[in-house]
């Protein structure tokens, strides 16, 4: 009994001196100035650097996100059969997200402090991108996240390479303007980004002369759409917006083609829709209707057939890519871009580099903004083929610079706050 | 008068659904107390059967009425798998039966995931299946009224079973008591096996009649177990006729009140109301009269 207390009082004596030595290594870091401790950490002595993938491989969201991960994968053995990154190959460390944001944020963290990973990529959700924020902040380290997303947002320690609204809702709502719309029907899952959206939607709407007609919201994985179908066929709007996300866009299109809507009368254009959905919602059931995205697999261009090729070849012929899959493959190599141009792995030295880095992706070329860490990316309307494939349609012609806050957009006044 | 049209037809089709998915279940939690978590799964299973057949047949209506005889049977063979092998063993433990049988929907899901991946899959309607048909003014989706009248003919074909053969004898009378009827000379056990079967059974032919409203997935049971336990409940355990009646009552509320606020409102105020109901009746519509002690 005694040996065991004093056992344990050498322990706490132990923990005590740990905490002692390390609120001292603090100090010390915070002397020679912020994010040397993270510096310290990324071992780049060797031949080869080490980066985390960060991705749901298990849960709900492990359907959309192993995609991703595929695509990283790619990214990165092309990078290390190029020759690396400033002649260091890379050494993945993956992690699961498991679909819980907290979880990302344990792994983000696990990545950063114990693996020492020069950068980490992934993350979906809104969610898991809000939960990883205060890490890799606190850490001062870089997350590059591949997804559109609501727009709103701007770390330092983040790189945002899918679209975010300006890119992709608001040349949505100016195709449909060109198009003659002058009524919508709003139809989104109950969570934040359609929620965002439709604030945005409502904005632009009003400066516009667009009526929205009406405004649904179904909880996610709501299986039943046969009253919001009968709202919006009711409501006779000129097109519906839809911000629904995952299997209840596959009852809401199949809903809308049993009560006789056709893209023809009432165009339903989506925003979480790429190439991977259009077979288990049924090429029949959607067939005809727009999307937008920055990027589709039938993009004509030599970088994006090369992109397709490739992933074919490594995956399966029946694999399809979009617009993520090539957001994340894009982010690995505008890290490098950045590192190549910075000359160092160092995390202040690469956000510094970082504004004017530009790729040649799949989708086009692509140019980092150094103020608020989003791409330059160009928008891109699509229909759906009876392949399944989405065809381009309309496009803004040039790369849109992004503008997460919309401070550019006069009607958007209300919203950036 | 249009929308009073729609949205009844539309409250039926949705209770048409949720009655199928609880049909089964009502069988199984009745007659032998086994919350079984898996029900679900077993349409995802009756769901991907309907798939393999159009893979392999080709042509979508023909596909489609072979499937619910043909997922009626993957159904049912995975719940006597399922009552043989693990739930035999655990009569009278219905948290360990709930525990268990989660876990057996689990390996279910993965199942699926390694068999026909994550992504999901569609099941293409046959013509005579889709888009809408006009009666007396009104539009109606024929897909919604084929499983309206698919749900009738289980309900009659479950009912004519449970009165008239000497199946439905057996059920009953070990619905009823169970000693009772063991000491009157019928085999609970192969009673239990059958009526699993049957249950199971229901669940598969249920899953086909989903590839017509929703995603076929590996999560398509997740959506609807809730739902299904939820009539159950309401309908008084083993209880046909009391499902029935919670199955539309619940449709028919749940249209109507969405109607008029929003999808995600209606669902908590149906909850509100079930909770309700339920401090009132607790034992639900209808009850078995039993003079069993247990």
């Amino acid at each position: 009994m005694s040996s065991q207390r004093a056992r344990r009082s050498l322990l706490t004596a132990a923990f005590l001196s740990l905490g002692l030595a390390l609120t001292a290594c603090g100090s010390r870091v915070d002397d020679a100035g912020g994010g040397a401790a993270a510096e310290s950490c990324v071992d780049t002595s060797g031949d080869s650097v080490k980066i985390g993938f960060l991705n749901s491989r298990s849960g709900t969201m492990a359907i959309s996100e192993n995609t991703v991960y595929d695509s990283l994968k790619m990214a990165a053995d092309q990078i290390n059969a190029s020759g690396g990154v400033l002649g260091k190959q890379l050494s993945v460390v993956a992690e699961d997200g498991a679909s819980e944001p907290t979880i990302f944020a344990e792994k983000a963290t696990k990545l950063i402090q114990s693996d020492c990973v020069a950068a980490v990529f992934g993350g979906w959700t809104s969610s898991s991108r809000k939960a990883m924020l205060p890490v890799f902040e606190s850490n001062d380290a870089l997350l590059f996240y591949p997804v559109q997303y609501e727009g709103l947002e701007s770390s330092k320690n983040i790189f945002y390479t899918g679209a975010t609204t300006n890119q992709q809702i608001v040349p949505a709502l100016d195709y449909l303007k060109e198009q003659g719309v002058t009524s919508l029907f709003l139809v989104g899952s109950d969570y934040v980004f359609p929620q965002t959206a439709n604030k945005i939607i409502k904005a632009y709407a009003a400066a516009n002369g667009i009526e929205i007609k009406g405004e649904e919201y179904a909880p996610l994985g709501h299986t039943d759409f046969s009253t919001i179908v009968a709202k919006v066929r009711d409501a006779g709007a000129g097109a519906v917006f839809n911000t629904l996300n995952g299997d209840s866009n596959v009852a809401f299109f199949k809903e809308y083609r049993n009560l006789g809507l056709t893209p023809q009368t009432m165009p339903v254009l989506s925003v979480s829709i790429a190439e991977e959905e259009v077979g288990g919602i049924g090429v029949d059931n959607i067939v005809g209707q727009p999307v937008a995205w920055n990027y589709y697999q039938t993009i004509d261009s030599p970088e994006n057939k090369k992109f397709v090729e490739e992933f074919k070849t490594t995956y399966g012929a029946t694999k399809v890519t979009s617009d993520p899959m090539e957001a994340a493959y894009t982010s690995l190599f505008l890290w490098k871009g950045m590192v190549e141009k910075a000359n160092s792995f160092a995390v202040p030295d690469v956000q510094a580099a970082a504004g004017g880095v530009s790729f040649d992706a799949p989708e086009g070329k692509v140019t980092v903004n150094g103020d608020n860490h989003h791409i330059a990316k160009t928008a891109l309307i699509g229909k759906i083929g009876p392949d399944g494939l989405i065809y381009t349609e309309w496009s803004s012609g040039a790369p849109i610079e992004p503008d997460p806050y919309l401070k550019t957009y006069p009607w958007a006044g209300s919203l950036s706050g | 008068m249009d929308i009073l049209v729609t949205q009844v037809f539309n409250g039926l089709s949705v209770g048409s659904i949720l009655l199928l998915a609880a049909l089964g279940l009502a069988l199984t939690f009745g007659q032998m107390g086994v919350i079984n978590m898996a029900h679900g799964e077993f349409m995802m299973a009756g769901a991907y059967t309907a798939y393999v057949c159009q893979q392999v047949l080709g042509d979508a209506g023909l596909s489609l009425l072979v499937s619910l005889p043909v997922s009626f049977v993957v159904g049912g063979l995975l719940g006597v798998l399922l009552e043989v092998t693990l739930l035999r063993r655990m009569y009278h433990r219905p948290l360990d039966t709930l525990l268990v049988t989660w876990g057996v929907s689990l390996i279910l899901q993965q199942l699926a995931r390694d068999l026909f991946g994550t992504a999901g899959v569609d099941v293409p309607a046959p013509g005579w299946l889709s888009g809408p048909v006009e009666i007396l003014g009104f539009s109606f989706p024929r897909s919604r009224l084929f499983i309206l009248v698919l749900a009738i003919v289980a309900v009659v074909a479950v009912t004519l079973l449970l009165k008239l053969t000497p199946l439905g004898r057996r059920i009953r009378a070990t619905v009823q008591n169970r000693q009772l009827a063991e000491s009157a000379g019928i085999s609970t056990r192969r009673t239990d096996m059958l009526t699993f079967f049957l249950g199971s059974g229901l669940a598969g032919v249920a899953g086909v009649a989903l590839t017509l409203m929703g995603s076929i997935s590996s999560n398509l049971g997740t959506s609807y177990i809730v739902d299904a336990f939820l009539v159950v409940i309401i309908g008084g355990i083993g209880q046909i006729k009391g499902a029935v009646i919670a199955a539309f009552v619940l449709g028919v509320a749940q249209s109507w009140i969405e109607y008029s606020t929003s999808a995600s409102i209606a669902k908590v105020i149906v909850f509100a109301l079930v909770v309700a109901f339920l401090q009132f009746r607790p034992q639900g519509i209808f009850q078995v009269r039993t003079r069993s002690l247990v």
